[in-house]
């Protein structure tokens, strides 16, 4: 890609794709915006900041998706978080405006559920790559990694309230035991 | 996607056959939508069923149901898609664009300005140790949610399936390749072995 060409640009090319491959929502392209905004496309941010980033998308309201705004900020502002967000979520539900019309139309086929039941391996297979790679980034100790094992098995076995896990993450990281 | 009870005769389309209520108006629906996407923690799905189906009874459990499975399976993040969806099968295009600026806009502006605040104070030592501690957390939070999605999957024994999955895990995950053609190759592929598998069961 042209690292000359207009960052706003580049933000509304690279999330207008993504959203469109995005299959299982946000939190299945967070390895490809990994990649992109870290590993080897662009460089935009640090590991550090792409964890930061991760946990203040999960600690403000609204959708999952809103992760973009945070990187489009880094990478260029109000504008930049803008046209991150937009790029990310405008393209895809076009896509579904278009798509639930043709279904309501159509009598029952049945390639949606086809479609669907194949579709679903592969969206748990990208949010399982997500678990890697943010734990790549986020924890930085054994101590760290165990926390967020415990955090895994409690949210699963329980009901509990997520905002007592972060809590729990913010206190054990600000005494610094992870 | 017609709903399994005999319709009454409303001839408009979109608008729902089991309602409940008359369709809201465009600016209640943004503040609807708005009102949900704010409402704190534990996932926006979990707001939106109960404002649409429980509070205002703009759809039946099922109705609801049918409109998130359709946005499950579609890409991209599915409360945006389920919002633009949703509005428009009550008031059209523009019904659409009223639940879907409204679900986004508004947090998106705190987030900006969240945004705003951790590029000016991001580097004080305090916050860095929270934000670290906060996003161990947030990963074991996604890891939950993962091996709920897993269990139906590792239940059923659907070893096609597993291996769909761990494919996609290993090239994306491990290998680190593009997502793009990664799907472009999956997909197809998926919905081949699901469509033979499906046959074989079936015949």
């Amino acid at each position: 890609m042209n690292t000359n060409a207009n960052p706003v640009w580049t933000l509304v090319l690279t999330f207008g794709v993504m959203s469109l491959f995005a299959v299982g929502g946000a939190n299945a392209a967070i390895p490809e915006m990994h990649r992109i905004a870290v590993e080897e496309v662009h460089h935009w941010m640090t590991d550090k900041q792409f964890a930061d980033v991760y946990a203040i998308s999960q600690l403000s309201p609204g959708p999952n998706v809103l992760i973009v705004t945070l990187i489009g900020y880094v990478v260029a502002g109000v504008a930049g978080a803008l046209a991150a967000t937009f790029a990310m979520c405008v393209p895809t539900a076009v896509f579904a405006y278009y798509v639930s019309r043709l279904l309501a139309r159509k009598s029952r086929s049945r390639w949606p559920a086809i479609i669907q039941r194949a579709l679903v391996p592969l969206s748990i297979g990208l949010m399982s790559a997500s678990i890697l790679v943010l734990a790549q980034t986020a924890d930085r100790s054994l101590l760290a990694a165990l926390f967020t094992g415990a955090v895994a098995a409690a949210a699963f076995a329980t009901r509990l309230n997520p905002f007592w896990m972060f809590l729990a993450g913010g206190i054990l990281g600000f005494t610094g035991v992870i | 996607m017609p709903p399994d009870q005999p319709s009454p005769a409303i001839p408009a389309e979109g608008v729902p056959a089991a309602a409940t209520q008359p369709p809201p108006g465009v600016i209640a629906l943004f503040f609807a939508f708005a009102k949900m996407s704010l409402a704190g923690f534990g996932g926006v799905l979990y707001w939106a069923r109960r404002a649409i189906v429980e509070q205002h009874r703009w759809l039946s459990a099922d109705e609801f149901n049918e409109t998130y499975a359709l946005c499950h399976f579609l890409p991209g993040p599915n409360i945006v898609n389920l919002s633009m969806v949703f509005g428009a099968r009550l008031k059209g295009i523009a019904g659409g664009l009223a639940a879907f600026t409204g679900l986004l806009v508004p947090p998106m502006l705190i987030m900006t300005l969240l945004a705003a605040l951790y590029a000016r104070y991001g580097e004080i030592d305090a916050l860095r140790r929270i934000l670290a501690g906060v996003s161990c957390a947030a990963v074991g939070m996604l890891g939950a949610t993962v091996l709920r999605m897993m269990m139906p999957l590792l239940k059923r024994r659907e070893v096609a399936g597993v291996v769909m999955l761990l494919l996609v895990f290993l090239a994306i995950g491990v290998a680190r390749l593009p997502l793009v053609p990664v799907l472009l190759a999956a997909i197809p592929v998926s919905i081949a072995v699901t469509f033979l598998l499906q046959r074989k069961v079936s015949a």
